[in-house]
C-alpha cells in the first residue's frame, strides 16, 4: 500500500526504470498545463501575443514550436474562444508528429475522441486531405465535434463505430496512407494529472483492454496501404498493453516496427516481461517516463505496413 | 424579420426527418438547379451566391470545399470529395442553415471564412465583444441592412471574426450557441 492507500501499482515498473527515486517523485508532482497553438487559425507568433495581451503567463516548450506551457487553465480566454489554442499536454503531441502526415493524404484516427490529435493531424496537413476520426463513444464524439468546429478543421469525417470493425465503405473502400492508433488504456502515465487512476487499477482490466488494443491495431494495419505508416500510442507503462500488443500484431499482420527519432528523452521498448519474451524489434518502440522530461508517461511505436 | 431561432447546438440533429431529407446521412448539394433532384434542396450555386451577396465573400474562397445537407436545411462544408450519400456522424464543419427564409451561417463558418467578408461586418470593442460572447443582446448604431452580421473584434492587434449577430430593431442579438458562450471580462 502506498500513501494513498491503494496498492502500489508503480512498484511493478521499478525494474524497468533507470532511476526509481526520480520516477516516483515525478509521478507525485502535478503536471503543468500546456496548450497547442492551432496553426489552422493563427501563427506561433500571434498566439503568444494574444496571451500576453490577456496577461496570461506562458513559456514556449523547447522541443515543439507549437506548444506553450501555461500558468493555470487554458479554456477561458479570448485566444481559446477564437480557436487559436487547444489544451494538450506535451507527450500527447508526440504521436501525430511521429505519424507526420502530408497535406492531401488519407489518414485514419482510430480512437479519436476528444480530438486533440485529430485536430493536430488536420493542422499538420493544413486541413487538406481526409482525416477520418473514429470513436465508439458518442458522448466523447460530441466533445470531438466541438473541438473540430472551434479549431476550424473542415477535413475531418467522423464515424461512430468499434474501430475493430471499421468500415471503409463511406470512403470509397480505399486504404489509408497513415493511421494513428491512440488506444484506450489503463492510463497509468496520467497519474500526475489524475492521481485516482491507480486506485482503480487491476490486472484483469489491463489484460481485458489489451485484447481490445490488439483488435484495433490489427484493423489499422489492414486498413492502411502497403508502404503506409501506423503509429501506436498509449499513456500506460504496462508492457501487456504496449510491447505485448505489438508482439501480437507483428505475428498476425504484415507489418514491421521501424526506428524513429523523438525530440524528447526516452527509453527503448522492453523485449521481455514477467517471463514472456517479445519479438526483439519491439525495442524500436519508445517509452517515456515522467521523470525523463518532466511530462506525463507515454508509449509510442511506429509501424510500416509491408503487404 | 420574424422569429429567428437561436441554435443551442449547431450540429446536432434535433429535427425529425422529412421525406426529402434523411437526418442520418449527408447528401451532396447539386451544383445547379438543373441538377436538383430533391425539391427545395439548395444548390451549390445558391450557397455561393448567398455568401457573395450577403457578406461579399467571393465564390473562389470555397473552391476546395464541397457542400452537403443532412437533415432539413443543415448545410456542411467539407474539404474533400466523397461519393454521395455518406452515412456517417459528421462531415467537415457545420456551415449554414437554410430552412428559414433568412439563411444563417454558423459561428464555426464565420470564424473560419469570415475574414473574407467585406460587407455586413460589424466591429465591436472588447467590452461589447464580451457581451456578445456571453450571449447577451445589445443596442447598436448600425445603418446597414437588418439581418445576420459578421461580428469581429481585435485580437493580437488585428480584427478577427468572432461569430454571428442578428441586427434587428436597433439591437445586435448574439447568436453564439449556448455551448460556446463564455463570460470573459472586457
Ligand atoms: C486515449 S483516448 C483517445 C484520445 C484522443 N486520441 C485524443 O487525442 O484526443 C481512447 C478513446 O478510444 C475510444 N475507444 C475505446 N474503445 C474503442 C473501440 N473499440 N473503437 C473505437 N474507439 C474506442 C474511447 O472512447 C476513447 O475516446
Amino acid at each position: 500500500m502506498d500513501e494513498t492507500g491503494s496498492s502500489d501499482v508503480l512498484a511493478r515498473y521499478e525494474p524497468l526504470v533507470d532511476d526509481v527515486e526520480a520516477f516516483r517523485a515525478a509521478c507525485r508532482r502535478p503536471l503543468p498545463s500546456a496548450v497547442r497553438v492551432n496553426t489552422l487559425r493563427t501563427t506561433v507568433e500571434r498566439a503568444p501575443r494574444a496571451l500576453n495581451a490577456e496577461g496570461i503567463d506562458h513559456e514556449r516548450v523547447a522541443w515543439h514550436p507549437h506548444l506553450l506551457k501555461l500558468d493555470g487553465q487554458s479554456g477561458a480566454n479570448w485566444p481559446y474562444v477564437q480557436g487559436w489554442l487547444h489544451g494538450q499536454e506535451e507527450v500527447s503531441a508526440l504521436p501525430a508528429r511521429v505519424l507526420d502526415p502530408d497535406p492531401g493524404q488519407r489518414v485514419w484516427d482510430a480512437c479519436a475522441a476528444p480530438g486533440s490529435k485529430t485536430t493536430q493531424l488536420a493542422a499538420l496537413m493544413d486541413d487538406r486531405g481526409l482525416v477520418v476520426a473514429t470513436d465508439d463513444n458518442l458522448g466523447r464524439l460530441s466533445a470531438l465535434r466541438s473541438n473540430t468546429e472551434r479549431l476550424g478543421a473542415t477535413s475531418v469525417a467522423v464515424t461512430n463505430e468499434d474501430a475493430r470493425v471499421h468500415s471503409l465503405s463511406p470512403f470509397g473502400e480505399e486504404p489509408y496512407d497513415r493511421a494513428l492508433v491512440d488506444v484506450p488504456c489503463s492510463c497509468e502515465g496520467t497519474v500526475r494529472k489524475n492521481p485516482d487512476t491507480l486506485a482503480e487499477w487491476t490486472l484483469e482490466h489491463v489484460l481485458g483492454i489489451a485484447g481490445a488494443q490488439k483488435g484495433i491495431l490489427r484493423r489499422a494495419v489492414q486498413a492502411t496501404r502497403p508502404g503506409g505508416t501506423v503509429v501506436y500510442s498509449t499513456c500506460t507503462f504496462a508492457p501487456e498493453e504496449n510491447e505485448g500488443v505489438l508482439d501480437y500484431v507483428l505475428d498476425e499482420e504484415p507489418c514491421r516496427l521501424v526506428e524513429f527519432d523523438l525530440p524528447l528523452a526516452s527509453s527503448p521498448g522492453v523485449t521481455g516481461w514477467e517471463g514472456e519474451e517479445f519479438d526483439p524489434s519491439v525495442a524500436r518502440a519508445r517509452r517515456i517516463y515522467p521523470h525523463q522530461n518532466d511530462t506525463g508517461g507515454f508509449f509510442c511505436a511506429k509501424l510500416e505496413v509491408t503487404g | 424579420m420574424g422569429e429567428h431561432e437561436r441554435d443551442d447546438s449547431e450540429d446536432e440533429d434535433g429535427t425529425g426527418e422529412s421525406p426529402t431529407n434523411d437526418g442520418h446521412r449527408f447528401d451532396r448539394l447539386p451544383a445547379t438547379a438543373e441538377e436538383r433532384v430533391v425539391p427545395d434542396r439548395p444548390t451549390r450555386r445558391e450557397v455561393l451566391d448567398w455568401w457573395d451577396e450577403r457578406f461579399g465573400v467571393e465564390p473562389v474562397v470555397f473552391d476546395s470545399h464541397t457542400f452537403w445537407e443532412r437533415g432539413d436545411g443543415k448545410i456542411w462544408a467539407f474539404r474533400e470529395e466523397l461519393a454521395t450519400p455518406v452515412e456517417i456522424e459528421a462531415l467537415g464543419m457545420t456551415f449554414l442553415r437554410t430552412r428559414q427564409e433568412h439563411w444563417k451561417p454558423t459561428m464555426a463558418a464565420i470564424q473560419r471564412f469570415g475574414e473574407h467578408a467585406t460587407r455586413n461586418v460589424v466591429h465591436l470593442d472588447r467590452e461589447r465583444a464580451a457581451e456578445f460572447l456571453a450571449g447577451r443582446d445589445q443596442e447598436l448604431d448600425w445603418d446597414g441592412d437588418w439581418g445576420y452580421l459578421v461580428v469581429t473584434h481585435d485580437l493580437a492587434g488585428r480584427p478577427e471574426p468572432l461569430g454571428v449577430g442578428l441586427y434587428v430593431y436597433g439591437e445586435l442579438r448574439s447568436q453564439v450557441p449556448k455551448g460556446r458562450r463564455r463570460d470573459l471580462d472586457g
